[in-house]
C-alpha cells in the first residue's frame, strides 16, 4: 500500500468538495483496500465517508425503498422490508462474499468493485483496464472466468456483483452528489461495457458520490429467484448467476426480469427477450425459448463456452424455480 | 507393561488447546522485540533470465527503510551445494537463494527490504526497479513430456511378462490421468524471526518441521557454528510438507540479521506462498490386463512428474501399483520432466496421492468393464504379500476395512448403473478406493526428567503442526511413567533439545514415541535405583516386580511417592535420556504397511 | 525521481489520534493511516491471537468483533475505527472462564494446527450475535468466510452447533 493522507469529513458536500483526481471515498474498504494492497490503485488521500448520513433505509412515496450507499450488505439484506418485498435482493446479497464481508461492506460500494480478470489483478503484466492502450492477455489467454456478452476488442473482464445483478432485474435507480449537482442514473446505464474506453467501469465522474440506491415499488416478492453457479458451494464468485423475476396472472406472465452476472461488463438483461415473455404461459419450453434467444449471441472465447451451456440451464431453472416461488436454500444440506 | 494404562487409548483434549482457543499461541512471525526490523520479499515478474540491474534508490530514500538486499550486496554465503542440502534435499543442486543474477523461476526473490516497520518493508518494495533479461522459457509438462528421462529413484523391478499377458488378456484397460500441481497452503504463511543476540548468535523463530534441519542448515550456509544458532518452533500453523525443508525467507532473514546485526523479521504473502515447493503435476497411464474372472493379470504403471532445471524431485508414485493387488506380471516407470519452476516439495502423502489416484481409478474402469462390484475385484485381488519384495505383511486388515466399509455405508443398496441413483435434484454417484502408505520409524532421541515436585518433563526437537504431537508425547509419557497427565509437560520445537527426525512422512509417533517410551524407561530404573537404596521395602525389587501408577512406586502393600525419590536423589531432577535406533528397514523383518479406505458419495 | 517525499507523502506519516474500546478497555492510540487493524493488534499492541493468513479478506483468520459483528481486520483501516468498540479472541474469556465458544471447540477438538482458530471462535460468536442459524447447514454456509486448511471443519461444525445456544442465552458480544 502506498501512503496516504487521510480525512474524514462531516458532511457530504465537504466530502465532495475534497475530492480530486489523486482522492478516493472509502466507506468499507473492502475492495479499494484489496486494490491498494495490490498496488493496482494508488490514491494519495482517502476520504472516508462513513460519518456521512447516508446509512438510512427509508420508503419512498412511490412505494418503494430508498437505501442509504453507506448501509451494509448484510444490513441489507436482512432489512424486513428487503426480504419481504424484495427478496431477490436479499438472495443475490446473501449469495456473494462472506459475512464478514457483508458486514463491512457498502451498498454504494458493492457498484464500484472492479473485476477479479486474473489479468488485471497482475500488475506484472498488460491489461487497458488499468494502462490503457497497453493490451489485454485475457482475450488469447486463459479466459474461463470471462465475459460472453458485451465484450470488445479491449477488454472481457466480468462485473462481479451479486447484488448489482439483483439490482438490475429490480430496475434500481442510482442516486449520486457530485460538483455539477444530484443527479440520478437508471441502473441499467450505472455501468459500461468497456467499448475502447475499459478504464471506465461506470458512468460516475470523479468527484461523484453515490448516495443512494431507490428500489422502485415492484419487488417481485412472491416468484422472484436468485441463483448463482460457482466453482465451490460459497464464497466464489459466479460463474453465472440469474435474477430471475416474474409477475403472474395464474399461469400467465404479466412481467419478467431477467439478468445475468459473470457474462458482462455489466449485469446483462435482453428486452426483447423479456418482453418476449410477456403473455407466454409459465412452462419449461417457454423458458427454453427465453434462453435460447438471450444466448443466441453470446461470443464464448476459447476457454469459458461452457458458459453459454450453463448459462441456458442456468436461465431455465431460475425462471422455473422463480415461476414456483421456490424459497432460497439456506446453506447446504 | 509395569504401569497401568491411563491415557493412551482415552480420548483427551489436546494439551495445547488453551493456548489456541485464547490466541495465546505464538507462531513463527509472532515474537515481538523492541527494534524489530521487519523484511519484504521483493520477487522476480519472470521465468527465466537475468537481472540486469536493481535500482533499490527510491526505497532507500524513505526514512525508516534500513536496507535492501540483493544478490549484489548479500553477505557471504556458501558457494558450494554441500551446505545448501538438507535433510530433505532432493538430487541435484539446491536453489540458493540471492545468490547470483540467475532467475530461475517466476516468483523467484530478488531482493530483501529491510524497514523499521511493515507496511513501509512492503511499501518500499513496490519502489524497486528491476531491469530483467528474459529468456523462452517452458513451464508445461504435458508440452515436454516426451523430453522426460528416467527418475532417479530405485524403482521395483519389472517381473513377470507385461507385454505378453497384457496382449491376451480378456479384457484390458488403458487409460490416462493428470493430476495438478497443488500448493501446501497452510493457514500460517512462511515466517522467519531471527532474535540477534548480544553475543552474535541467532535465536530463531522459524516456520518449520524440522527445528534441527533448519539449524544445521543456516550453519552451513552462513559459515556458523552450531552454538551461533538455535532454531524454535513452538506452534506451527499447519505445514503438510511446507516446513520439511527451509523455505528462502529463513536465509533472507539470517543475511540481513547478519549484515545489519539487528533482529529482522520476514514473513511471506500468501501470493509468495505459491513461490517455493508444491506437489507436482504428473501425467499417467495405467494398463490393466484381467480375465474374465476379474483376476489382474497384467498391471503397468507410468508416471512422468515435473522438477526444476536444478534439483530432480522424486516420490513413490508408481511403486503401489506393484503391492497393492496380486499380479505376476508389472513393469513400472516413473519419469522426470525438467522446468523451469521450482523443485516440487512432499505434500501429504507424497507420490501415494497421486499414484493411487491412477491405479484406483484404473481398477474402477476394470470393475466396470468386468461388470464386477468395485469391492469384489480389490478382493479378487486381495495381495497376501508386498509383490515388490517377496516379504509378508505383519498384520493385515485391508478385507475387515472393506467389510466395514460396505457395511457402513450400505454398499448392498448401490446401484451399479451409472446414472441410476438420485437425490432430490442430483444424480448421486458412489465409489470406493484403496489406499496404502508406508508405516516408517526413523532414529530419534527424547529426555525425561522428574522434578522434585513429581512433575514430568519430556523433551525432543519435533514439532507440532497440528498433528498432536504435544498431546501424544504427553500420553505416551503418561502412561509409561503412571504420572497424571497433569503432571506431564511434553517441551519440543528447540533444536537444543534430543534429536528428532523431521516431523513428517507419518513417523512422529512411532519415533519419536518410542524414544519418549525408552527414556521413561530408563528414568523408571533410575528412579527404582534410588528406591532400592533409600527404601528397604524396595531393597532387590526388580523392574517386572514394580509398578509406576498415580505417581507414585509401587511393590505389594508398599508404596513411595516419585516425587520423594527425585527428593532423596538430593538432585533438581532425575533424568534418562532415550535413542531410537531403528531405521526404515530391518532386512528380514516384514513389511509395515498402513492400509485405508475410501468411499465417496458426490452429488451432481 | 526526486529522492524527496512529496507533500503528500510526507502529510501521509502524520499520526492521527484514534480512541476505542478494546477487549472492554478504553485505549487512545495514535495511528498512521495506512495501517491496518490487524497490523494494530499484531505489531503495535502485541495482541498476536488474530491471525493474517491472507491479509486479503479471503480466509477469515484475521475476524474480530467490532461492535459485536465479525469483520476482517486485515481490510479495516486502523484509522477508521475512532469510536469503536472491539473484541478480539483474547478478549473473550473472562477472568476466570472461558467463552462457551472457545469451550466447546477445546471439547471438540475444534482445531489442529490452531491458526485459523482464533478467526473461528470470534466468526462464530459474530454468527451467535446476528441469530440467523437454525441448522447445521446454515452455520456451514454463515462460516464459509472461515477456512481451514487442516479440515477441521466437521468438529468445527460440532462445536459451533452446541455453543449457539448457549452464546445467544447470554447475548455475548
Amino acid at each position: 500500500m502506498n501512503p496516504f493522507h487521510y480525512s474524514k469529513p462531516d458532511t457530504v458536500q465537504a466530502a465532495i468538495d475534497l475530492s480530486s483526481p489523486v482522492s478516493r471515498f472509502i466507506a468499507g474498504g473492502t475492495n479499494l483496500l484489496d486494490l491498494m494492497k495490490e498496488n493496482l490503485t494508488r490514491p494519495e488521500h482517502l476520504i472516508d465517508i462513513t460519518g456521512l448520513p447516508l446509512a438510512d433505509l427509508s420508503e419512498t412515496p412511490s412505494g418503494g425503498v430508498m437505501i442509504g450507499a453507506l448501509v451494509s450488505n448484510a444490513d441489507l439484506a436482512w432489512h424486513p422490508w428487503i426480504e419481504r418485498r424484495y427478496p431477490l435482493l436479499s438472495q443475490a446479497i446473501l449469495a456473494g462474499a462472506s459475512p464478514q464481508l457483508r458486514n463491512m461492506a457498502s451498498t454504494g460500494g458493492n457498484l464500484l468493485q472492479r473485476t477479479r480478470c486474473y489479468y488485471f489483478y497482475d500488475a506484472n503484466v498488460p491489461c487497458n483496464k488499468r494502462q490503457p492502450g497497453s493490451g489485454c492477455p485475457a482475450r488469447d489467454g486463459l479466459n474461463r472466468i470471462h465475459a460472453i456478452f458485451g465484450a470488445s476488442d479491449q477488454c472481457v473482464a466480468t462485473h462481479p456483483s451479486d447484488m448489482c445483478v439483483a439490482l438490475a432485474a429490480l430496475e434500481a435507480v442510482v442516486h449520486v452528489l457530485g460538483r455539477g449537482g444530484a443527479r440520478t442514473i437508471e441502473f441499467a446505464d450505472f455501468h459500461r461495457l468497456p467499448g475502447d474506453a475499459p478504464e471506465r467501469d461506470n458512468q460516475l465522474a470523479d468527484d461523484e458520490l453515490v448516495t443512494a440506491i431507490e428500489l422502485p415499488a415492484p419487488g417481485f416478492a412472491e416468484h422472484s429467484h436468485y441463483l448463482k453457479i460457482r466453482d465451490r458451494a460459497s464464497y466464489a464468485f459466479a460463474l453465472v448467476s440469474v435474477a430471475a423475476a416474474l409477475e403472474l396472472d395464474g399461469p400467465v406472465i404479466r412481467q419478467a426480469r431477467l439478468a445475468l452476472g459473470g457474462v458482462a461488463h455489466k449485469p446483462w438483461r435482453d428486452r426483447a427477450v423479456e418482453s418476449w415473455l410477456n403473455g407466454k404461459t409459465v412452462s419449461r419450453e417457454t423458458f427454453t425459448a427465453a434462453a435460447d434467444a438471450l444466448l443466441q449471441n453470446a461470443e464464448p472465447l476459447e476457454h469459458n463456452g461452457f458458459k453459454v451451456r450453463l448459462a441456458r440451464r442456468a436461465i431455465v431453472r431460475a425462471l422455473s424455480d422463480a415461476a414456483l416461488g421456490v424459497a432460497p436454500q439456506g446453506g447446504q444440506a | 507393561m509395569n504401569a497401568s494404562s491411563q491415557s493412551i487409548g482415552q480420548s483427551l483434549d489436546r494439551v495445547d488447546g488453551l493456548l489456541k482457543v485464547t490466541g495465546q499461541a505464538r507462531y513463527a512471525g509472532e515474537y515481538p522485540e523492541d527494534g524489530l526490523l521487519h523484511g519484504s520479499v521483493v520477487s522476480s515478474k519472470i521465468a527465466r533470465g537475468r537481472v540486469l540491474r536493481i535500482d533499490a534508490s527510491r526505497a532507500l530514500a524513505l526514512p525508516g527503510v534500513v536496507a535492501v538486499i540483493d544478490h549484489a550486496n548479500r553477505p557471504r554465503i556458501a558457494s558450494y551445494d554441500e551446505p545448501y542440502q538438507d535433510a530433505d534435499a532432493a538430487d541435484g543442486s539446491p536453489f540458493r537463494p540471492l545468490y547470483n543474477d540467475q532467475i530461475l523461476y517466476s516468483g523467484q526473490p530478488l531482493a530483501l527490504v529491510v524497514a523499521e516497520n511493515l507496511e513501509l518493508a512492503r511499501y518500499a518494495g513496490s519502489l524497486i526497479e528491476i531491469d530483467y533479461e528474459a529468456q523462452d522459457h517452458q513451464t508445461d509438462l504435458a508440452i515436454l513430456q516426451n523430453e522426460a528421462h528416467p527418475a532417479p529413484a530405485e524403482l521395483p523391478k519389472p517381473r513377470g511378462n507385461f507385454q505378453g499377458e497384457y496382449a491376451s488378456a480378456a479384457l484390458s484397460v488403458d487409460v490416462s490421468y493428470s493430476t495438478p500441481i497443488e500448493h501446501h497452503n497452510p493457514m500460517e504463511p512462511h515466517a522467519s524471526t531471527v532474535l540477534f543476540q548480544p553475543d552474535g548468535s541467532l535465536h530463531i523463530h522459524d516456520k518449520t518441521q524440522g527445528t534441527q534441519n533448519c539449524q544445521a542448515y543456516v550453519q552451513k550456509v552462513f559459515g556458523l557454528e552450531m552454538e551461533q544458532v538455535r532454531v524454535f518452533a513452538a506452534f506451527v500453523g499447519g505445514a503438510f510438507g511446507s516446513g520439511l525443508r527451509p523455505q528462502y525467507q529463513l536465509p533472507l532473514a539470517v543475511m540481513a540479521a547478519l549484515a545489519l546485526k539487528r533482529s529482522v523479521r520476514v514473513s511471506l504473502t500468501r501470493q509468495q506462498m505459491f513461490t517455493f515447493g508444491y506437489r507436482p503435476r504428473t501425467l499417467q497411464r495405467v494398463q490393466l490386463g484381467a480375465a474374465a474372472n476379474g483376476r489382474l493379470l497384467a498391471v503397468a504403471h507410468t508416471a512422468v512428474g515435473q522438477t526444476s532445471r536444478f534439483e530432480d524431485f522424486t516420490e513413490h508414485v508408481v511403486e503401489w501399483s506393484g503391492m497393492l493387488y496380486h499380479c505376476d506380471n508389472v513393469t513400472l516407470t516413473y519419469k522426470l520432466v525438467p522446468l523451469d519452476v521450482y523443485t516440487p516439495l512432499d505434500m501429504r502423502a507424497p507420490g501415494a496421492a497421486l499414484g493411487l489416484i491412477g491405479l484406483e481409478c484404473a481398477m474402477d474402469e476394470l470393475a466396470c468393464a468386468l461388470a464386477i462390484d468395485p469391492v469384489q475385484l480389490r478382493l479378487i485381488n486381495y495381495a497376501e504379500r508386498n509383490e515388490n519384495e517377496g516379504k509378508p505383511y505383519s498384520s493385515k486388515e485391508l478385507r475387515e476395512c472393506y467389510a466395514q466399509g460396505a457395511q457402513r455405508f450400505g454398499w448392498d443398496k448401490r446401484n451399479p448403473e451409472p446414472r441410476s441413483m438420485r437425490e432430490g435434484r442430483q444424480l448421486v454417484g458412489w465409489g470406493m478406493a484403496g489406499g496404502v502408505w508406508e508405516a516408517m520409524q526413523q532414529k530419534a532421541s527424547a529426555k525425561a526428567s522428574l522434578d522434585t515436585d513429581g512433575k514430568l518433563t519430556v523433551s525432543s526437537a519435533t514439532t507440532d503442526i497440528g498433528t498432536g504431537t504435544y498431546t501424544v508425547m504427553t500420553q505416551i509419557a503418561a502412561e509409561s511413567c503412571g504420572v497424571s497427565l497433569e503432571n506431564v509437560t511434553f517441551v519440543l520445537g528447540d533444536s537444543s533439545l534430543p534429536t528428532a527426525p523431521l516431523q513428517g512422512g507419518s513417523f512422529t509417533v512411532s519415533s519419536v514415541g518410542t524414544a519418549v517410551q525408552q527414556a521413561c524407561e530408563a528414568l523408571k530404573e533410575k528412579l527404582l535405583a534410588v528406591a532400592r537404596q533409600a527404601c528397604p521395602a524396595f531393597s532387590g525389587a526388580t523392574l517386572e516386580q514394580v509398578v509406576f501408577v498415580d505417581g507414585q512406586l509401587r511393590l505389594g502393600e508398599a508404596s513411595v511417592a516419585l516425587a520423594e525419590l527425585a527428593q532423596k536423589k538430593r538432585r533438581d531432577a532425575v533424568a534418562g535420556p532415550g535413542h531410537r535406533r531403528t531405521g526404515r528397514k530391518t532386512p528380514g523383518l516384514r513389511h509395515r504397511y498402513p492400509f485405508g479406505g475410501v468411499r465417496r458419495s458426490v452429488g451432481g | 525521481m526526486s529522492a524527496t517525499l512529496s507533500e503528500a507523502t510526507q502529510a501521509s506519516f502524520v499520526r492521527h489520534p484514534i480512541r476505542l474500546t478494546l477487549n472492554g478497555q478504553v485505549r487512545e492510540l495514535q495511528v498512521l493511516p495506512w495501517t491496518t487493524l490487524l497490523d494494530l493488534l499484531r505489531e503495535q499492541l502485541d495482541l498476536v491471537g488474530s491471525k493474517k493468513g491472507c491479509d486479503h479478506g479471503q480466509c477469515g483468520a484475521c475476524t474480530v468483533l467490532r461492535d459485536g459483528k465479525r469483520i476482517n481486520a486485515c481490510l479495516t483501516l486502523a484509522v477508521m475505527c475512532d469510536g469503536a468498540e472491539l473484541t478480539t479472541v483474547e478478549g473473550l474469556a473472562s477472568d476466570d472462564q472461558l467463552h462457551p465458544m472457545q469451550q466447546a471447540f477445546i471439547k471438540h477438538d475444534a482445531f489442529q494446527c490452531g491458526y485459523c482458530t482464533p478467526g473461528q471462535i470470534c466468526s462464530a460468536v459474530g454468527l451467535a450475535n446476528e441469530g440467523r442459524a437454525q441448522t447445521r447447514g446454515q452455520i456451514s454456509e454463515l462460516m464459509s468466510g472461515n477456512l481451514c486448511r487442516c479440515g477441521a471443519y466437521t468438529n468445527i461444525r460440532d462445536a459451533i452447533e452446541e455453543a449457539l445456544p448457549l452464546c445467544q442465552q447470554g447475548g455475548d458480544q
